[in-house]
């Protein structure tokens, strides 16, 4: 879309920042991970990132000739959708779950709502979240890293959730993403790697992230199984999909709040509606159900926050 | 307006559901199954008849004050009528429907046609606009609940249809409701704004 908002002054420098270079900027970040994820879980994990992405660039063609908009699909938007869907998948999932997802991610998730910039929730979470309610015995099937028959084992919140005591999987495992779990969320030590280099390009600030991960840390720790201050908040930090959610998702410039202090509002929200269902919930994780629950609140922080604009509105002595 | 107008007009121009978005909430809740729609949709057509005939004979004997509560009371004798029948001869289906039988009392489809129509038109086209709103919601029902159920369930009228078929539960719960009518509005709407 061109901008016919032109301001002609000074001598200005353009930056040579725009939508499609910070898309495909994410997309490479995301790269680390999805090395690990093919590295991890082998062929199936890349048949599931190929076919999301695929289904979810043509989803978004498709709706874009229906409608006669002009077709975007070269921005990355749709590439980078289709592939924080299929992160969002086991590795065990048929691959019409990865379609149906992408589909829906883009469809209702995007397009429903009138394309990039407009949509209320984070398209690949909506996808994420129909899965969950439609074949939850599909989304809840795990396998463990370089096991490639299919055998099934629980992630380590699961086992947590239904065993009421930590499984036996060490920090270091959890790091480097040798345990059950999503595609791309287990190795969070390419996650960080591709976090640091968005950070350090400035293209997401810390506050929603750090908000996030510190709240659920605090309240990880305060509300332990046998007291106050007897939780074991490093597992929780290193397990379900936190970093990833944090770093990549809650970060959406579209549907996460402007100010700062909405923003650390935002990553605040998640962190306790994550900690909440993970501990008292019926579901072993709440990440893609925080950072939806506060997507719809963004609107509200962002009208609580907002900013006096200089010079008007001022309060009288 | 000519008769067949006012008969034609709840079908298509005036849908009770896709046009006037009335009656909703019994609506998203009973449309699991085309058969509980179904029963929905007559017990609700009936209902109405009922009512449109009735408020119709008697509008010019009701004070304009207290017109609501009359409305309510003549709608909640046809509503009684239906319960007690549907339980008697359709147990099951009684059963699945639950409260949204006895909730028809204060559906706004019965109520806005009582006070929008019955009670300013006479007998024969109060007739005639309850038939066709009562039809135009079954219908809506219909589609609505044949979508639900064929991929909620996967079955149509309790049949299965797909030997190869998962479906997705999450058309057989709320979202799915919400979601169905939020798309199909949507298609509809772009559809007359042509």
């Amino acid at each position: 879309m061109k901008n016919n908002l032109y301001v002609i002054t000074s001598p200005y420098c353009r930056a040579r920042i725009s939508t499609s270079r910070i898309m495909w900027t994410v997309s490479a970040a995301l790269l680390p991970a999805t090395t690990a994820a093919i590295f991890l879980f082998g062929k199936a994990a890349f048949i599931i990132i190929v076919y999301s992405i695929i289904a979810s660039i043509c989803t978004e063609a498709i709706i874009q000739y229906l409608s006669k908009k002009p077709i975007t699909i070269f921005d990355g938007s749709a590439f980078l959708t289709g592939l924080l869907v299929a992160f969002n998948l086991p590795p065990t999932v048929p691959w019409w779950i990865a379609v149906i997802g992408s589909v829906v991610a883009i469809g209702i998730g995007k397009q429903v709502f009138g394309g990039l910039g407009q949509n209320i929730f984070n398209p690949a979470l909506v996808g994420r979240v129909f899965l969950m309610a439609s074949w939850p015995h599909y989304m809840t099937n795990f396998t463990l890293p370089f096991v490639y028959d299919a055998v099934t084992s629980p992630t380590p919140l699961t086992i947590l959730k239904h065993s009421k005591s930590l499984p036996s999987v060490s920090y270091w495992d959890l790091f480097l993403g040798l345990r059950g779990g999503c595609i791309g969320e287990v190795c969070i030590a390419a996650l960080l790697l591709g976090a640091i280099v968005l950070l350090f390009l400035g293209y997401i600030s810390l506050y929603i992230p750090l908000s996030f991960i510190a709240t659920v840390g605090l309240l990880t720790y305060l509300f332990g199984p046998t007291g106050i201050g007897s939780g074991d908040w490093l597992f929780h930090l290193l397990s379900g999909g936190l970093i990833l959610g944090a770093f990549f998702m809650a970060t959406d410039y579209v549907t996460s709040p402007l100010t700062k202090k909405g923003q650390i509002i935002f990553g605040i929200g998640c962190g306790i509606i994550t900690t909440v269902i993970r501990l008292w919930g019926g579901y072993p994780e709440g990440v893609s159900y925080a950072i939806l629950i506060m997507n719809a609140v963004t609107p509200v922080i962002d009208n609580f926050t907002k900013t006096r604009i200089y010079g008007t509105n001022i309060k009288k002595e | 307006m000519k008769p067949k107008e006012e008969l034609t007009k709840g079908i298509a121009k005036n849908n009770p559901v896709f046009v006037l978005l009335l009656g909703l909430c019994p609506f998203l809740a009973v449309s699991v199954s085309v058969i509980n729609g179904i029963g929905m949709g007559i017990a609700a057509l009936f209902v109405l008849l009922g009512s449109n005939l009735i408020i119709s004979l008697i509008r010019n004997f009701i004070p304009e004050r207290i017109r609501i509560p009359c409305y309510i009371v003549i709608i909640a004798t046809f509503v009684t009528i239906v319960e007690l029948t549907m339980k008697a001869y359709l147990p099951t289906l009684a059963q699945a429907l639950g409260i949204y039988v006895p909730l028809i009392v204060v559906n706004c489809m019965v109520l806005g046609r009582a006070e929008a129509f019955a009670s300013k038109n006479n007998l024969f086209s109060s007739f005639l606009d309850a038939i066709g709103m009562g039809i135009g919601f079954t219908l809506a029902l219909l589609v609505i609940s044949a979508i639900r159920e064929i991929l909620g369930n996967g079955t149509f009228l309790g049949l299965k249809i797909f030997s190869e078929f998962e479906p997705a539960i999450v058309f057989a719960l709320p979202p799915g409701a919400l979601l169905v009518i939020g798309l199909l509005l949507a298609f509809l709407n772009r559809k007359r704004g042509k």
